[in-house]
């Protein structure tokens, strides 16, 4: 992580908004990349940002805080279920509806963080898990709030901004997903290098230490919770308002381990890093697993072992090694 | 009463099965502090060769069950020494669970690969498919047979460990490793041996528990959540805690599913919690 935070400072006094710029460019470019590449699949595409959100989401919890965790998918369904609700209810403005989804994120990452912050190691594992089952199976009980299995449908929310209303050919609703998520990585980009971010590292790092600095660690933990609940609230949000039905794989086992695997795959404790795993895995997920899903399953096995053995932490890190070899050569401060 | 005899039977029955199947993981974390969320697949792996024993090659209950546990243990032997080796002890929880996800992956690829995607049975024997009578009622003789299997694993557990040679320097490896090395104890052949007993009982249980958790690829994923749970619950290295953390929530999920069925697994999940709230090292966990 060294390596990367000291690259990210040293960019930094070269020009102000330089990160920021880079994060906004970078995603405008795979924005146009995705659309030049399947362009007849554009409701793929507004699916995958989606999801992408609620894999920076993790990478608040897990990349910088350390928190293992493998019920995340419970912050994003609970949000995509309140939008759902409210969409229906009345509240059609999608602006308003994404505040919905952040606040209802919030308060189930508040909640959630609360319980398992509080625990370290083994206990903390079961407890994210146990909660994100907690809420399947309320999501599959409560029907008549969430559709049960049949999914929670008839999400039609109003057009963008009164202008740019939501078709079938899902233009309205890439466009809309991809500059919420500049939005959002731009934020973050700055909330993780903010005092508290940077808290939260050392925390990660050693939690004794940063108490002894007079650091109250609880806390912050449940905090960053919270701001975590909030961007999978977004994602969450999204997934409701575009995709127009909300089903019970939002909050599956499989969808919280499946978004771990992409963290990693891209590279932990790094915003970079979660944005590029969550791209190529979705990616190759969709060209592959169309073939045969449990191909795809053997294969995702091991290049996960292959990952750990060979570049533990993610593919972005190795790319950055790479390119500080190619480029600076010698230069290291 | 009929209700409540039943609710007690088939809870005690399918907790005796989580208990056979994650005893191997908890004593696994007790030592090696791996958090091996291949278990499972372990399990599901000597199903599927006790399946194919019998139903391919005519072999009996009996041999299909050694079969079963011989033949899983020989196929994570090039496992333990490529893969598990390096994550013995010392590596952080993340790169455990990623590992060990994966190597879950690769099976349930694998077995989908060889067996296909259905449902594999394990037919029972005539003497144990019948119901037993036991003077005022019925039961299944498979439940008997498998609370009994449960009570010798856990008896021939607790002898292996408190009472052999090599109980005594497995529990000096978990209580401190690097003493125990320098006293003389080879403890990679420890960890070598004690994971070989883990898959094992997890194979065996696989086996006898698959009345209850039916084997197909999927099992793997299904179910590593339950026994990891039944770890943390009881404590990971304790027989007596892994006991009574299976047969708690064996109870909790049956009585669930009985009184309650649309909730599915909602009250397990339910303990769960309140259990870590109230014992936050497990039932009979110790501090490391």
């Amino acid at each position: 992580m060294s390596s990367l935070s000291t690259l990210a400072k040293t960019s930094d006094r070269a020009f102000p908004f330089a990160a920021e710029l880079m994060g906004v460019l970078s995603i405008a470019a795979l924005g146009v990349l995705g659309f030049l590449l399947f362009p007849d699949d554009l409701a793929f595409l507004t699916r995958l940002i989606g999801i992408t959100l609620l894999v920076l989401s993790l990478d608040l919890v897990t990349g910088y805080c350390g928190i293992a965790t493998l019920g995340h998918a419970a912050l994003f369904g609970v949000s995509a279920y309140a939008v759902g609700n409210a969409c229906i209810g009345g509240i059609r403005e999608p602006i308003l509806l994404l505040g919905v989804g952040i606040v209802a994120g919030a308060i189930t990452g508040a909640i959630s963080g609360a319980l398992i912050t509080r625990f370290r190691g083994l206990p903390q594992l079961v407890l994210s898990i146990a909660i994100g089952q907690l809420v399947a199976a309320l999501a599959n009980k409560l029907s008549s709030v969430t559709g049960g299995s049949d999914g929670l449908s008839g999400i039609t929310p109003d057009p963008v901004l009164g202008l740019f209303r939501f078709d079938m050919f899902s233009r309205t609703a890439f466009a809309f997903s991809l500059i919420v998520l500049a939005v959002v990585f731009v934020l973050l980009l700055r909330f993780v290098r903010s005092p508290f971010g940077l808290l939260c590292r050392g925390i990660r790092d050693d939690d004794l230490r940063a108490q002894m600095i007079g650091a109250v660690v609880y806390p912050r933990l449940v905090i960053m919770y919270a701001v975590s609940g909030a961007v999978a609230g977004v994602g969450g949000a999204l997934n409701a308002m575009t995709a127009g039905v909300v089903g019970l794989d939002s909050v599956s086992f499989e969808r919280s381990a499946e978004v771990l695997v992409m963290l990693v795959l891209g590279g932990a404790g790094n915003l970079w890093g979660a944005l590029f795993g969550s791209v190529v895995f979705q990616i190759f997920e969709h060209i592959v697993s169309a073939t045969n899903p449990f191909h795809w399953m053997t294969l995702v096995g091991l290049l996960l072992i292959a990952i750990v053995l060979f570049a533990p932490r993610g593919l972005s890190q190795g790319v950055v090694v790479l390119w500080s070899k190619v480029f600076r050569r010698g230069g290291r401060p | 009463m009929q209700t409540i005899l039943s609710i007690g039977l088939d809870g005690i029955s399918y907790g005796m099965v989580l208990f056979i199947i994650s005893i191997g993981l908890s004593i696994m974390m007790g030592l090696m502090r791996v958090v091996n969320l291949a278990h499972g697949a372990f399990a599901m792996i000597g199903g599927y060769l006790a399946s194919y024993a019998m139903r391919d090659l005519g072999a009996g209950y009996a041999l299909a069950i050694v079969v079963a546990v011989i033949g899983t243990i020989i196929i994570s032997i090039p496992l333990e020494i490529l893969l598990y080796r390096r994550i013995y002890r010392k590596s952080d929880a993340l790169t455990q669970l990623l590992l060990t996800i994966g190597i879950t992956f690769v099976i349930i690829g694998l077995a989908n690969f060889i067996f296909g995607p259905t449902l594999k049975a394990i037919p029972l024997p005539n003497a144990l498919s019948g119901p037993l009578d036991i003077g005022f009622r019925m039961i299944p003789t498979h439940r008997v047979f498998v609370i009994v299997c449960g009570v010798i694993t856990a008896l021939a557990l607790w002898l292996l460990i408190d009472k052999t040679e090599f109980g005594i320097r497995l529990r000096a490896s978990v209580d401190n490793s690097d003493m125990a090395d320098s006293l003389g104890i080879r403890t990679e052949w420890i960890y070598a041996a004690t994971f070989a007993l883990a898959v094992g009982l997890g194979a065996f249980g696989g086996v006898v528990g698959a009345e209850l958790l039916p084997i197909e690829p999927f099992y793997a994923l299904r179910y590593m959540v339950t026994f990891l749970v039944v770890v943390s619950v009881g404590g990971a290295g304790s027989i007596a805690g892994a006991l009574a953390a299976s047969l708690l929530l064996g109870l909790a999920d049956t009585t669930g599913k009985y009184l309650a069925p649309e909730y599915g697994e909602f009250f397990f999940y339910l303990a769960v919690i309140v259990i870590a709230f109230l014992f936050p090292r497990g039932l009979f966990g110790r501090a490391h």
